[in-house]
């Protein structure tokens, strides 16, 4: 009774959060919606026992991805006249990729004959001694492992390909050599000067 | 009398206890961060060789302790000033998506062998994922206030934050493999066996990059470019006055506590006390021998301390530094240590000789 209550309450703020996203005038509203439903969206998985999933939501795409993502909002000068002119024109193609969505998913539930989701009953409950943690965990790293590694070394290569294409060193630019300048003893700087006292003419 | 407070206390469903809990944990914590600025300000009076507060009395008691309080109610009654042209919604937002984290995280930390809020078994990514958002109060503030230096302080502290939050989650992952438990309870047990068993004697160079990274997502000196009076003013809480103020400050301190409540628990053992597993001392009955609450208070006592005596000793880092610091030193220390930890698991030394590490 309790976690159908909360489940509605968190449904209705992640839609109304989902709908700030597009609706909302300024880019920063935005990101921030954007924040709202993913926290939204983590308490539903909370109320579903993933427990793990839900941390990992919140930790991930609010905790880094969202202020990078906030970050760059900011800082960028975006005209917002010219971002609404677009609205209604591409309006259209919106509406085309939600449907799409919408029919991909039901497509494939409804398919696989419904993948044994009961929408009336909601989660198994597991037993108390039940760890998603480890129990993910454990799949991970023996069924799953070479995807797993495999899905790393991706994500190793797109941020090397990132750091590649965007270093760029202009011949010429002068830097500080933080090493140099931490390696400095007093004898390199300063020379003291033994001088006899002089007498005022 | 007291076994009768016991019983009805024991008797209580689950949730009532918890809810007790919960505000009992909020209103200390709210308390000894009013103690903590007092304590702050002697300290570092003291250090530079003033006196620090001395006039606001509390009870006739010491000289300064009613200080804390004088500054409550003042700040209270002050105006809130919300600047015009600023997004007055996300102002006054701001301010409690700073708060809330800090106190949000109590809630699976093991205050003593018995309480502990909520024994989550995702503890540890719970936590990792609190202090993650507490940025999120000093962008939206920086932001919302529509000042140059308010946006300049919460830009600086939100890169601040993205990197030296990597370096706290990979420390994080060293203790874990030193503990294999994500559950914050079954982190400080794995560690009992005394001062030496404690996870900071094998992962010293993550205690390290724990806690400079804790000092710099809080923050505070010498990190504290995001305020960085001498360049922008107060940076992101510029703007703000009164209690919206004073909510910051509550934020911030708040923060300096957990972060010493997370060092005590994942590198000196939580509520574990130091003389434990020495049985030549004999000592197992007496408390000096035991687990209690009052070790916990001891170690967080101390770790604050750090952060007071870093904030009168060092002068602040420059932003490129704090940069450098953070993504070229602290992550690859932790990255060689997560290699020597796999090292020291394969020959079962240290943490992994114990029973859980079959």
């Amino acid at each position: 009774m309790l976690i159908e209550a909360l489940f509605y309450v968190f449904g209705a703020l992640l839609i109304a959060a989902a709908l700030g996203v597009i609706t909302a005038r300024n880019p920063v509203y935005s990101a921030l919606a954007l924040v709202m439903c993913f926290i939204s969206s983590a308490a539903i998985w909370l109320l579903l026992e993933a427990e793990f999933l839900a941390v990992v939501l919140v930790l991930v795409y609010v905790g880094a991805v969202m202020v990078l993502f906030l970050f760059v909002v900011m800082m960028l000068d975006v005209n917002l006249a010219e971002l609404r002119q677009g609205f209604t024109r591409f309006a259209w193609l919106g509406w085309l990729t939600a449907l799409a969505v919408i029919v991909e998913i039901v497509g494939v539930v409804w398919a696989r004959g419904g993948l044994g989701i009961d929408a009336g009953r909601g989660a198994t409950p597991t037993a108390p001694t039940y760890s998603n943690t480890l129990e993910l965990g454990r799949v991970l790293y023996t069924r799953y492992a070479y995807p797993f590694e495999l899905a790393a070394m991706l994500l190793l290569v797109a941020i090397v390909a990132a750091i590649a294409l965007t270093m760029r060193r202009r011949a010429g630019l002068k830097q500080q050599d933080i090493r140099a300048q931490v390696a400095v003893r007093r004898a390199d700087r300063l020379r003291i000067v033994k001088m006899d006292a002089e007498k005022r003419p | 009398m007291l076994e009768t407070l016991a019983t009805t206390w024991l008797s209580l469903p689950d949730y009532a206890r918890s809810t007790a809990w919960i505000l009992v944990i909020t209103v200390v914590l709210i308390v000894c961060v009013a103690l903590l600025t007092l304590w702050e300000r002697k300290v570092i009076g003291w250090m530079q060789l003033r006196r620090g507060p001395n006039r606001v009395r509390l009870f006739g008691l010491l000289p300064g302790v009613g200080q804390p309080f004088a500054d409550v109610i003042k700040l209270l009654v002050k105006e809130v000033i919300i600047p015009t042209n600023s997004s007055k919604f996300l102002f006054r937002l701001a301010p409690i998506v700073a708060l809330v984290p800090a106190f949000a995280a109590w809630a699976v930390i093991p205050l003593s062998p018995t309480v502990v809020v909520s024994k989550a078994d995702a503890g540890l990514l719970y936590l990792l994922s609190l202090t993650s958002m507490g940025v999120y109060g000093v962008i939206v503030a920086g932001w919302a206030a529509n000042s140059k230096y308010a946006f300049l302080g919460a830009m600086r502290s939100a890169a601040q934050m993205l990197a030296y939050e990597i370096a706290m989650g990979f420390a994080l992952v060293g203790v874990l493999m030193a503990t294999g438990s994500m559950n914050l309870g079954t982190i400080v047990r794995t560690q009992e066996g005394g001062l030496l068993s404690w996870n900071w004697f094998w992962l010293f160079p993550l205690l390290m990059v724990y806690f400079i990274s804790g000092v710099a997502e809080t923050n505070r000196a010498p990190f504290d470019v995001a305020e960085g009076e001498s360049e922008i003013v107060a940076g992101f809480h510029v703007e703000y006055s009164g209690i919206a103020f004073a909510l910051f400050f509550l934020a911030e301190y708040a923060n300096m506590i957990l972060i010493s409540t997370l060092t005590a628990v994942f590198f000196f053992g939580g509520w574990e006390g130091p003389l434990q597993g020495y049985a030549w001392l004999g000592l197992g009955d007496t408390f000096l021998g035991q687990p209690s609450f009052l070790w916990l208070f001891l170690k967080v006592f101390c770790l604050v301390f750090l952060f007071l005596w870093f904030r009168a000793t060092f002068p602040r880092y420059r932003y490129d530094q704090i940069m450098r610091l953070g993504w070229k030193a602290l992550i690859p220390v932790t990255l060689v240590w997560i290699g020597v930890e796999m090292l020291l698991a394969v020959y079962r030394i240290g943490p992994w000789s114990r029973a859980w590490y079959h």
